[in-house]
């Protein structure tokens, strides 16, 4: 078959997008608008590590920090959100037998997002609305450096975003709770109480007290209690960043009305303690424990066996859940007017708990794939153990920073972006949703076969060295005293830069390796018959589990 | 007595060892999870709650072990019961650091108070060595007491930096050669280089 054949039609066929099921279907779109959205944060990210090698003649600074504003917005909401949501709105009722409480929603939800990414890229690429993601008050609302016009269409943007995951979060806690048609009543009370986890802790307490389990077979699957909890604290997220979007809408309004208001009304510090706190349930919260849920059920997948110390696992999702609500102090710890206390106990001593709840998420994965060897060294077992190294790095890197002592030293350098950061993201998280992504790809595709092997595994490299390797060269800047979000014109860090860019395009590199592996595979008329209506009667999530 | 250059050089010693163990873990992993030899062996349970306590225990004694070595630490939490020998007062207003001289002068052993208040914007408060290495920094959030404690051990000259961004306007606050410590016995050798231009 001819290249040519191939990119038109797909791998031996390709995708047959009329065999999809509305779920499917929905769960693709969101994934490759996902993937589209990580290319374009990959541009950006190149971008800006090119101008810290050498200052371009083509970005000036109003430019450079509308792409550090919008880089993040686009890598996490326009990617990951995207991906992740696409994924989880497919496994939820997937793994519970029962339909999706609403495909409507679903596909409401993408598109809400991937409209608010783009409304707020276009706040940063035409007005240069640059506030970062943080919005440190009254920064947002500083009309002599910003476009108001620029404001309302990134905080809108925004807007977009959080509603969009609003309509995720309804859908996912309606699917799990709901009962549907011809089923018999299914009662809320044991549906939540192991979506929480707490039959988790019930059993290994009756276990101590040598009764018998609370519940031998949970109501709720692992997996699908991850990504309950997780959900929890997007949620949160959700109404503290529409919170804050609403306060800087309303001084936006007046500003353009022409009733400029009094910035100083409201406490920076205090902005900052609930923004973080909101924010920080993204980092510390929902990606913890949206993972943790991903590599037990990967683990599961790849091997066919029951968890390693499924009750611990459990109990322990519940505890990362209560520990991300008090964490956001570490955030502050270089904040001189936040109390010492708070530094310590939520900045330092809750926050040491993550290394616990990742290590156990490390720990129970790593048994169970054991338990089970030989197994063979597939795209999703090495994917899966390269997103397990990335957190192994990454968590640890985020403690160390997390001290009072050595965070006098290592806050906003680029140590946090670097090390932390991006090889969370980069190394942990992406190779994580990669093995999902490969897991997933028979069952939603309908058995598609993947082009290259050769490309899957350039891919791989390509983000191991390049996503490692880039946190590894920011980290040694961060300890020549580099900062993250200050423009250094005279070559101060530039043998680490060019290293470091040099590590970006091998991820650049990885990225364009998986869109043409995925494009060939499925073909461009199965491509874009995705986004079209589906054919088939069903309300199941796969064509061979028909429930209506 | 330990000052930043330290702790960030045995920071990079530890966790270039640890980033090492871990690859060369995750690699053992691999390779052992595909061998054919060998039964799997069970995990006991004694040994999960063993790694959890390894877990707190490293959790908890990072912590203890910066208080205890890192002399800047105790200063901070005890900042409202010490006397300052000299206070800095610096004013920030419209991305410009108002301060007090050109070049502030302190003596070693001194304990220097920066009070830096912010009119605006949040801003970042740093001092950085000739080689561009970090000494300290702080954030300078608008309406809150900023003040930050430190007790000098070198000679040196410093430059204030802000580590914070407020906005394009504010992406190159620097004051080169602001800070003076004078009269230790030891030199900060990477803050000595512009001293020695001048006075040659």
């Amino acid at each position: 078959m001819s290249v040519l054949k191939t990119l038109l039609h797909g791998n031996e066929g390709g995708l047959n997008a009329q065999g999809l099921t509305a779920v499917q279907k929905v769960t693709l779109r969101a994934v490759i608008v996902g993937v589209l959205y990580y290319g374009l944060a990959a541009i950006e990210g190149m971008m800006m590590r090119a101008q810290q090698i050498t200052p371009l003649p083509f970005i000036d600074e109003s430019h450079y920090f509308s792409i550090m504003t919008v880089h993040p917005i686009v890598g996490i909401f326009g990617s990951t959100y995207l991906l992740v949501f696409g994924a989880f709105t497919f496994l939820v009722p997937y793994l519970m037998n029962k339909p999706l409480y609403s495909v409507k929603i679903a596909n409401w939800t993408w598109i809400l997002i991937a409209v608010g990414a783009l409304s707020s890229w276009l706040g940063g690429f035409i007005y240069h609305y640059a506030p970062l993601y943080t919005l440190y008050w009254p920064l947002p609302v500083d009309f002599k450096q910003y476009n108001a016009v620029g404001g309302l269409v990134f905080v809108g943007g925004i807007a977009l975003i959080m509603f969009g995951t609003i309509g995720f979060i309804y859908n996912i806690f309606a699917t799990v709770f709901y009962t549907e048609k011809g089923h018999e009543k299914r009662p809320i009370k044991p549906l939540l109480i192991s979506a929480l986890g707490i039959d988790g802790f019930l059993n290994i307490l009756y276990k101590m007290q040598g009764k018998e389990p609370y519940a031998k077979e949970p109501a709720v699957s692992l997996p699908v209690v991850a990504i309950f909890r997780g959900t929890i604290d997007t949620f949160l997220d959700a109404l503290v960043i529409l919170t804050c979007g609403i306060l800087i809408l309303i001084y936006i309004f007046a500003e353009l009305a022409g009733v400029p208001m009094d910035y100083t009304s409201v406490n920076a510090l205090l902005y900052k303690n609930f923004f973080w706190w909101g924010l920080d349930l993204i980092a510390d919260g929902l990606v913890l424990i949206y993972v943790a849920g991903t590599w037990y059920l990967l683990a599961m997948l790849i091997t066919g066996k029951k968890l390693f110390m499924q009750n611990i696992a459990r109990a322990a999702l519940l505890l990362e859940l209560v520990v991300s609500w008090f964490v956001w102090s570490h955030h502050l710890l270089a904040d001189q007017g936040q109390p010492n206390m708070m530094k310590l106990v939520s900045g330092e001593m809750v926050t040491a708990f993550e290394l616990v709840t990742q290590g156990i998420a490390v720990f129970i994965t790593l048994v169970t794939l054991w338990s089970a060897r030989p197994l063979k060294m597939s795209n999703e077992l090495k994917f899966l153990l390269a997103g397990i190294l990335g957190f192994m790095l990454a968590v640890p890197a985020g403690i160390l920073q997390a001290d009072m002592g050595l965070n006098r030293v290592l806050h906003n350098t680029q140590w946090i972006v670097g090390p932390h950061v991006h090889v969370a993201i980069l190394v942990g998280l992406s190779m994580t949703l990669y093995s999902a992504l490969y897991t997933l790809w028979p069952i939603v595709t309908n058995n598609v076969k993947l082009y290259s092997q050769k490309l899957a595994n350039i891919h791989f490299w390509g983000q191991l060295i390049g996503g490692i390797g880039m946190g590894a060269f920011m980290g040694m800047a961060a300890m020549d005293g580099m900062l993250r979000r200050t423009l250094y014109i005279n070559g101060e860090y530039e043998t680490y830069m060019i290293l470091a860019g040099i590590c970006g395009f091998m991820l650049i590199v990885a990225w364009v390796c998986f869109l043409v592996n995925v494009i060939m595979s499925i073909g461009l008329n199965g491509l874009l018959r995705i986004f079209t209506k589906t054919t088939l009667d069903t309300t199941a999530c796969v064509p061979a589990l028909k429930t209506v | 007595m330990t000052d930043s250059t330290d702790v960030l050089n045995m920071l990079k010693i530890v966790y270039t060892i640890y980033t090492v163990s871990v690859m060369l873990l995750i690699a053992w992993f691999a390779f052992g999870v595909m061998s054919p030899k060998g039964k799997p062996r069970i995990v006991k349970p004694s040994i999960f709650y063993g790694y959890v306590g390894v877990l707190v225990t490293v959790g908890v004694a990072i912590h203890i072990v910066t208080f205890n070595k890192i002399p800047w630490v105790e200063i901070d939490f005890k900042r409202d019961h010490i006397t300052p020998d000299k206070v800095v007062n610096i004013v920030v207003k419209d991305h410009h650091f108002e301060l007090p001289q050109k070049r502030i002068i302190a003596q070693c052993q001194e304990y220097v108070l920066f009070d830096v208040d912010s009119k605006d914007l949040t801003y970042g408060f740093g001092l950085f060595r000739q080689n561009n290495s970090m000494v300290l920094q702080m954030q300078v959030v608008p309406g809150s007491s900023n003040q930050l404690m430190w007790k000098f051990e070198k000679n040196g000259v410093y430059s204030i930096r802000s580590t914070e961004y407020s906005g394009p306007k504010g992406a190159y606050i620097y004051y080169e050669n602001a800070f003076e410590v004078q009269g230790c016995e030891t030199n900060d050798k990477y803050a000595m280089r512009k001293v020695q231009h001048e006075r040659s």
